[in-house]
């Protein structure tokens, strides 16, 4: 059953990616990729992840996707013209390896035995909020602020970046 | 039973999707969102491995990819509005004013 489940999840992301990469329209693309995005929140409920996903809902389905449907919708794109048969051919060749190589390494690692303590019943006992930020501000304190320096960095750069005389 | 290999193979294919978006697409911002569809598939099975192995490590680098996603998006976005202002257009064959 829950294998089944899996796989109806996995398919349904799968054709997503697929029309976010070939859908005419920028907006298609985008839409396509929110439901990507909840197909793949679906998978880290399933993972025991359950603040992963509302964080993958809330910040890349909520507000990223919300700041490019925002952007293509300013810009008012048509669709794309033309494509050269040989760039996508090309392109294939290329993203065709990349999958292979990464299948080979799956299939090469062996699965070794757990050696973290976080079980599926420490989480479901504690909370996996709790482990979270236990995590993030004991042992990852330092890249924690390095990361809202870069936040800070990046709305600088993007206000600077949107006036009108540069 | 859901091994840890079917996660890395959805990712490996996700990934693999994104890649081909990246070298076939001319829209700046539909190879802006495949680059968040590979980020995705990296955060799956950051994910996965970190279920796997009874660590929390992992999940906590997916929340740093986050943070650089958002600020990527951030600034790339404001990138192709001021080139938008300036070109009329984001399509990347047009984009060549650093190409020697």
């Amino acid at each position: 059953m829950q294998v089944l489940f899996f796989y109806l999840v996995a398919l349904v992301a799968v054709l997503s990616g697929l029309i976010v990469v070939t859908a005419k329209s920028p907006v298609n693309s985008a839409l396509a990729l929110v439901n990507t995005f909840f197909c793949l929140a679906v998978f880290y409920v399933m993972l025991s992840a359950p603040f992963m996903a509302a964080i993958q809902v809330m910040v890349y389905a909520g507000a990223i996707m919300v700041l490019i449907l925002f952007v293509i919708m300013l810009l008012n794109m048509g669709v794309e013209p033309y494509k050269k048969p040989t760039h996508v051919a090309w392109g294939t060749i290329g993203s065709a390896l990349v999958f292979l190589v990464s299948v080979f390494f799956i299939q090469r690692g062996e699965p070794t035995r757990a050696v973290g303590e976080i079980t599926r019943d420490v989480v479901l006992r504690q909370g996996h909020t709790e482990l979270i930020g236990k995590a993030m501000f004991v042992d990852f304190l330092l890249p924690f602020e390095i990361a809202s320096i870069l936040l800070l960095v990046a709305i600088v750069g993007a206000v600077i970046l949107a006036k009108k005389e540069v | 039973m859901i091994t840890v290999g079917h996660y890395l193979v959805l990712s490996a294919i996700l990934f693999s999707l994104g890649t081909f978006g990246v070298l076939t697409r001319r829209n700046a911002i539909v190879i802006f969102m495949c680059i968040e569809l590979m980020l995705n598939a990296v955060n799956l099975s950051f994910i996965a491995l970190s279920r796997h192995l009874g660590n929390m490590d992992g999940q906590i680098f997916v929340f740093f990819v986050m943070a650089v996603a958002a600020a990527e998006a951030a600034v790339g976005l404001a990138l192709m509005i001021a080139f938008f202002r300036n070109k009329e257009t984001i399509e990347v064959d047009d984009i060549n004013l650093l190409k020697w």
